[in-house]
């Protein structure tokens, strides 16, 4: 309905086409990333309670509230779970909001996702693209109105993302989401998205935006203060691309860097930006805190807790934000704090203090127990004395007198904590052990994902195993596994992830603790005194710039020469040693020529320095066995080296890198340069012409670089002598 | 007002050539029959800035521009004029005279701008802020050397040209970023760190650096007697003062403090200055570290300084007469468009004859035109759009279209001049035909001639 709205103003075309197309979107269940582990080893993501209600419902209701009339749910990890759970609830009964699912076991990447959904040829028109985990209560009618707009006038345009304004943290650089800072420019007039740069793609001091975008646009802006909420508004053809490209995994960091690096096509994004509404996307530990605290704080009105708008039981809005559902038992001595959230069925004992934390359905909470900034969900039970701080408790935890959680702590479901026992800072508790761990290479990441799934078959069903195994006995690993989580637990700590504890800070529930801030103030400000004392941080600007920047391609140029080197060294080495061909020799060094996009002289002079590099390490002790060395080995090797001399362009460089290295690399050389020079032409490898060419290109060069020319000063005299007596 | 005015009025400018010559150094070029120095002068003047250091490449250049101005100005303004060697670049022109430079601050104005923004709001801007530089940035023109003329390129002629590349915060009042000369061409580079503390800033292409800079004199000079390599102002100077700004080398601590003082006065203004942005950070948990130790505090604070820009209402004209194409411009725009600068006041035909000009019969001035006095036209002439200087004596049947004719010249009957430039004492003789040229001082074209898109001059003796 409001679809249409936006139809009617954008003009007659507008209205028939969304007559004929409802409006779809595609609501991807899976994040295809494993932040949330280890509790999405045995719940996905989507499923998992946000204030009390599962996050897919907050996305499937605000889809609803925005006009939005078919929803394909893409399912792939724990998809029976999902789709039971969506089979369950009303969703599928709604008029005017068709729901289904698609389901997949093999994707493992957004890309793969959208490919698959494109064959199944469900999508018709322009679709709302966003994952299982987003809470909007944004309209899109505007954006909706302002990309058909943009479709009609250029049909380039093929997706609109939606950003809010956000600054990241001066600090951590990262937003309040715990997400990465996010660099964009956008233009100014035509909201189009020029740059993208999400995780700092490397540490460079520097964002460096290509001159062609200010030869069309006169001016740019560039923004570290917007937020990508993960909404899109896509054109049919986004999902074509995305089989037309079929490396495409992530929706960012491929397709969206992909369509703004490959100006062939022309495709363009374009942005829309929120103001009043809120949209943002649960991506870690820390966005789940932020969007559970702005949600009881009604940012998301009207999914609030509150408001019955899906699947939740209605709760009452007390004094100071607190939420308390009709059916509580709260001993008269427990103090519940401001912004806090009770669910139905729980019983919360004396002198407990809660505050900042939501405490699910059907708990039991002990006296004495003090919690803060929790997330305790659904059948847990806190036994008396207990303390939990900044933590997250799934279903079923049992938490034993006197236990505490330290913050960042994650406790997966039907974990059982020791008495007493103290569960260390951002540790991540599971019954289920931590897969082996996997190169963390970006690829895998998704590889990682997948093995996940496989390796642990049926997932749905491992809950109810587990509470087989429960009500038996305890198998041997989870025997040892409660020695872990201290006396009569039951659990795996889950060693740290890649970033170590280093990182796992960032991205935790709790808040960044303030010697953290310290820390990160020091170094930064350390770094900032190294660039002073660098001075040249940057290159000196103006004329100046130019030059450096050919230094630069130069030195590239020079490190691909001595890595080609290198391997012109190693296959001559093992030539030597082998004895291969001298046909298959030059084979060889042709393609690593090729490879490497050198010139013929350039093989010369590498060859020629290996030969005389093996020549100085063979064995010798005084100058002259050295010389010897040499003339073996040139006599033996000449006819390859010949190969290459063609010209005597070849050999002069054949001359200089002899120079070069006596100079440089093999010291011993230097005294011996005229006899190995003479050698060389007593050998027909140089001829005459190139070494009076050298020697009178060298005429003209600094005095310091005549050293060698005035060594074979003689020995160019009797050449010249020599070549005056044939004429 | 504190303020020291420097004019780096340049020298024998060798891309002017053949306009200027041992007598006319670029300030005296004529831009409708006044020098060019005149109107950086004149405009100071009105904004009551009479204390002013005239900066002039070559002693014999200074000579001259040192006799006009104590001619014209004599009374009205205090001026000196300082000659430096040639070639120092305006860096060079300023550390050669820093001995005379006491004042707080030093405005530094090119001699070569023509333009009718006060430099006060420079001045003024720059002390609001108490920045370390303010630039005056105006709209790149429109007809720059990108116009159809000997030098532009065609694809570029519908374009203002691309001067520099500026970055701005959303305020529009502080220099972010800027690249000038070569790196306009190449991609841009801008610095992380500064982007995150001004979060969101506006990167422009349509803007003019325009050489008018309100220094701090003594950052100034600390930053030329650091940095003995910096040449120029506009290319190296300024670069290096705005991509240092969030880790400023300079300020001392006494400094320091008057900034965080500054930085509160702006929170309570509601500016978002970047330095205040970056000393008190939005998340409250940075304050919470204050107290944390005094060691802690003390290396967190940065040294920062402001770099300033103001920007010229878009209305404004503002040109700097540095290439053959920007003298054409200038002078076509100070008698059309911006006729307001050039002094004269126009007459109904919107053109200035002179009384003492003498026009033949049939002879036609149509608008947008001055001529000069004593000049004499022959009959049946049609002069458009053009400038023509005192004492010239033009024969009959002569077109000048687009062009601008120096004093003293001499043209034949039946020449045909149009978007060209005529030096002084140039003769011209019958039937001459000249088409985007310039004629270089005392040059004599022979009869009959045709020219096209050439530079004529007379070969000096160097």
């Amino acid at each position: 309905m409001v679809a249409k709205k936006g139809g009617n103003r954008g003009g007659e075309d507008a209205e028939e086409e969304l007559k004929r197309e409802p409006l779809q979107a595609i609501l991807l269940a899976d994040s295809f990333a494993t932040k949330f582990r280890p509790i999405t080893l045995e719940r996905p993501k989507v499923l998992l309670p946000l204030v009390n209600v599962p996050m897919i419902d907050y996305t499937l209701a605000w889809l609803e509230s925005a006009g939005v009339e078919e929803v394909f749910v893409f399912c792939c990890a724990h998809s029976k779970q999902v789709m039971d759970y969506l089979k369950n609830s009303k969703w599928f009964a709604q008029p005017n909001f068709a729901v289904s699912t698609i389901e997949s076991h093999n994707s493992i990447s957004a890309g793969d996702a959208l490919r698959l959904i494109y064959e199944r040829h469900v999508i018709s028109g322009d679709f709302i693209l966003v994952t299982g985990d987003t809470v909007s209560n944004m309209p899109l009618t505007q954006a909706l109105k302002e990309h058909k707009e943009r479709r009609r006038k250029d049909n380039n345009a093929v997706m609109t993302i939606v950003i809010k304004q956000s600054k990241p943290s001066s600090i951590t650089n990262q937003s309040r989401l715990g997400t990465e800072e996010l660099f964009m420019a956008i233009d100014p007039d035509k909201k189009q998205l020029l740059y993208y740069e999400d995780k700092a793609d490397d540490h460079k001091g520097t964002i460096s935006l290509d001159k062609a975008l200010l030869m069309d646009n006169a001016s740019i802006s560039l923004h570290n203060d917007k937020q990508d909420c993960y909404i899109d508004i896509c054109s049919p053809e986004v999902l074509s691309l995305f089989t037309d490209n079929f490396d495409y995994q992530h929706l960012r960091r491929h397709f969206v860097k992909g369509l703004l690096l490959d100006d062939i096509m022309g495709y363009k994004i374009f942005t829309h930006e929120i103001h009043s509404s809120y949209a943002a996307r649960i991506d870690n530990y820390r966005s789940y805190d932020t969007i559970s605290k702005d949600i009881i704080q009604r940012w998301t009105y009207p999914l609030v807790p509150d408001v019955q708008f899906f699947g939740n039981c209605a709760t009452k809005l007390e004094r100071r934000g607190m939420y308390r559902a009709s059916e509580v038992g709260l001993s008269r001595s427990a103090q519940i704090g401001p912004f806090t959230v009770i669910g139905n069925g729980t019983s919360i004992g004396s002198n407990t203090e809660i505050s900042d934390s939501v405490v699910g359905e059907d708990c039991v909470i002990g006296s004495n127990v003090s919690i803060e900034g929790c997330y305790i969900w659904n059948n847990v039970t806190v036994e008396d004395g207990c303390k939990l701080k900044h933590a997250i408790v799934c279903d079923g935890v049992i938490m034993k007198s006197g236990a505490v959680l330290e913050p960042g702590a994650v406790l997966s479901f039907k974990v059982v904590v020791g008495q007493q026992f103290i569960v260390p800072a951002y540790s991540k508790v599971s019954l289920l052990q931590q897969p082996v761990k996997q190169d963390s290479d970006e690829e895998l990441e998704y590889a990682d994902n997948s093995s996940g799934i496989i390796g642990i078959p049926s997932i749905s069903s491992i809950p109810e195993k587990l509470n087989d195994q429960f009500s038996t006995k305890l198998s041997d690993s989870q025997r040892r596994a409660g020695s872990e989580v201290g006396d009569g637990g039951v659990g795996f700590i889950w060693s740290l992830g890649e970033g170590g504890h280093e990182e796992e800070w960032r991205h935790s529930v709790a808040p960044i603790p303030a010697d953290r801030l310290v820390e990160i103030i020091k170094t930064a400000t350390d770094a900032l005194e190294i660039s002073n004392q660098d001075g040249n941080f940057l290159p000196p600007s103006g004329e100046l710039e130019p030059d450096s920047v050919d230094n630069d391609s130069d030195e590239d140029a020079r490190d691909d020469y001595s890595y080609f080197e290198k391997e012109v060294e190693a296959t001559f080495l093992r030539a030597v040693h082998e004895n291969v061909k001298e046909d298959h020799i030059i084979l060889e060094v042709n393609s690593l020529r090729l490879s490497y996009n050198l010139t013929s002289t350039d093989c010369a002079g590498a060859l020629f320095y290996s030969m005389m590099k093996l020549a100085s390490d063979t064995p010798h002790d005084t100058p002259g066995e050295l010389v010897k060395n040499v003339a073996t080995v040139i006599t033996k090797w000449k006819k390859l080296l010949k190969d290459y001399l063609t010209s005597i362009d070849e050999e002069i460089e054949v001359i200089l890198k002899f120079e070069e290295m006596c100079l440089e690399s093999t010291k011993e050389y230097t005294p011996l340069f005229v006899q190995v020079l003479h050698l060389l032409y007593n050998e027909d490898v140089i001829q005459e012409k190139s070494i009076l060419d050298w020697a009178s290109e060298k005429e003209e060069a600094e005095e310091s670089d005549k050293l060698f020319l005035k060594q074979a000063e003689k020995f160019i005299q009797w050449l010249n002598e020599a070549s005056e007596e044939e004429d | 007002m504190d303020f020291q005015v420097v004019v780096l009025a340049g020298g024998f400018s060798k891309s002017l050539v053949p306009l200027v010559s041992k007598e006319v150094p670029k300030a005296l070029l004529p831009v409708a029959n006044r020098p060019v120095l005149s109107y950086v002068l004149d405009l100071l003047e009105q904004k009551s800035l009479k204390d002013l250091i005239v900066v002039v490449e070559g002693e014999t250049a200074a000579l001259s521009v040192s006799a006009w101005i104590s001619s014209t100005y004599i009374d009205r303004l205090h001026v000196e004029v300082a000659a430096v060697p040639e070639d120092v670049g305006t860096a060079g022109a300023i550390r050669a005279i820093h001995h005379r430079l006491t004042a707080k601050d030093i405005l530094v104005v090119s001699g070569d701008l023509v333009c009718d923004v006060p430099p006060g709001a420079v001045a003024a801007a720059h002390r609001r802020h108490d920045a370390v530089v303010t630039a005056l940035l105006c709209s790149a023109p429109v007809s720059g050397p990108s116009d159809s003329g000997s030098s532009g390129a065609k694809d570029k002629a519908k374009k203002p040209g691309r001067y520099n590349i500026i970055a701005l915060d959303p305020t529009k009042q502080f220099l972010l970023h800027i690249a000038a000369g070569a790196e306009v061409e190449k991609d841009i580079r801008v610095q992380k760190s500064i982007l995150r503390a001004v979060s969101q800033m506006e990167i422009r292409s349509d803007l003019m650096d325009a050489h008018v800079y309100a220094f701090k004199r003594s950052i100034l000079q600390d930053v030329l007697n650091q940095k003995e390599t910096y040449q120029s102002l506009r290319r190296d100077v300024l670069p290096y003062l705005v991509r240092s700004q969030l880790r400023s080398e300079l300020l001392s601590n006494g400094v320091q403090s008057e900034e965080n003082g500054n930085g509160k006065d702006a929170m309570q203004n509601v500016k978002i200055l970047p330095s205040q942005l970056l000393a008190n950070a939005s998340t409250p948990s940075f304050h919470e570290l204050y107290p944390l130790g005094p060691d802690g505090s003390a290396s967190m604070t940065r040294k920062t300084h402001k770099c300033c820009v103001y920007i010229a209402n878009k209305s404004k004209y503002c040109a700097r007469l540095n290439s053959i194409q920007a003298f054409s411009d200038i002078n076509r725009d100070v008698v059309g468009d911006a006729n307001h600068l050039s002094g004269y006041s126009f007459s109904v035909h919107n053109n200035v004859i002179h009384p003492s000009a003498v026009l033949g019969s049939k002879t036609t001035v149509g608008p947008q035109c001055v001529l000069g006095d004593g000049s004499q036209m022959g009959d049946k002439c049609s002069v458009k759009k053009s400038v023509i200087g005192r004492h010239c004596r033009i024969g009959s049947n002569v077109k000048v279209v687009s062009s601008v004719i120096m004093d003293h010249v001499t043209i034949g009957d039946g020449c045909s001049i149009q978007g060209s430039v005529i030096c002084s004492n140039v003769q011209l003789q019958d039937r001459v035909i000249l088409k985007d040229c310039q004629v270089g001082a005392g040059f004599v074209v022979t009869a009959g001639s045709e020219y096209k898109a050439e530079s004529l001059a007379k070969k000096e003796k160097l």
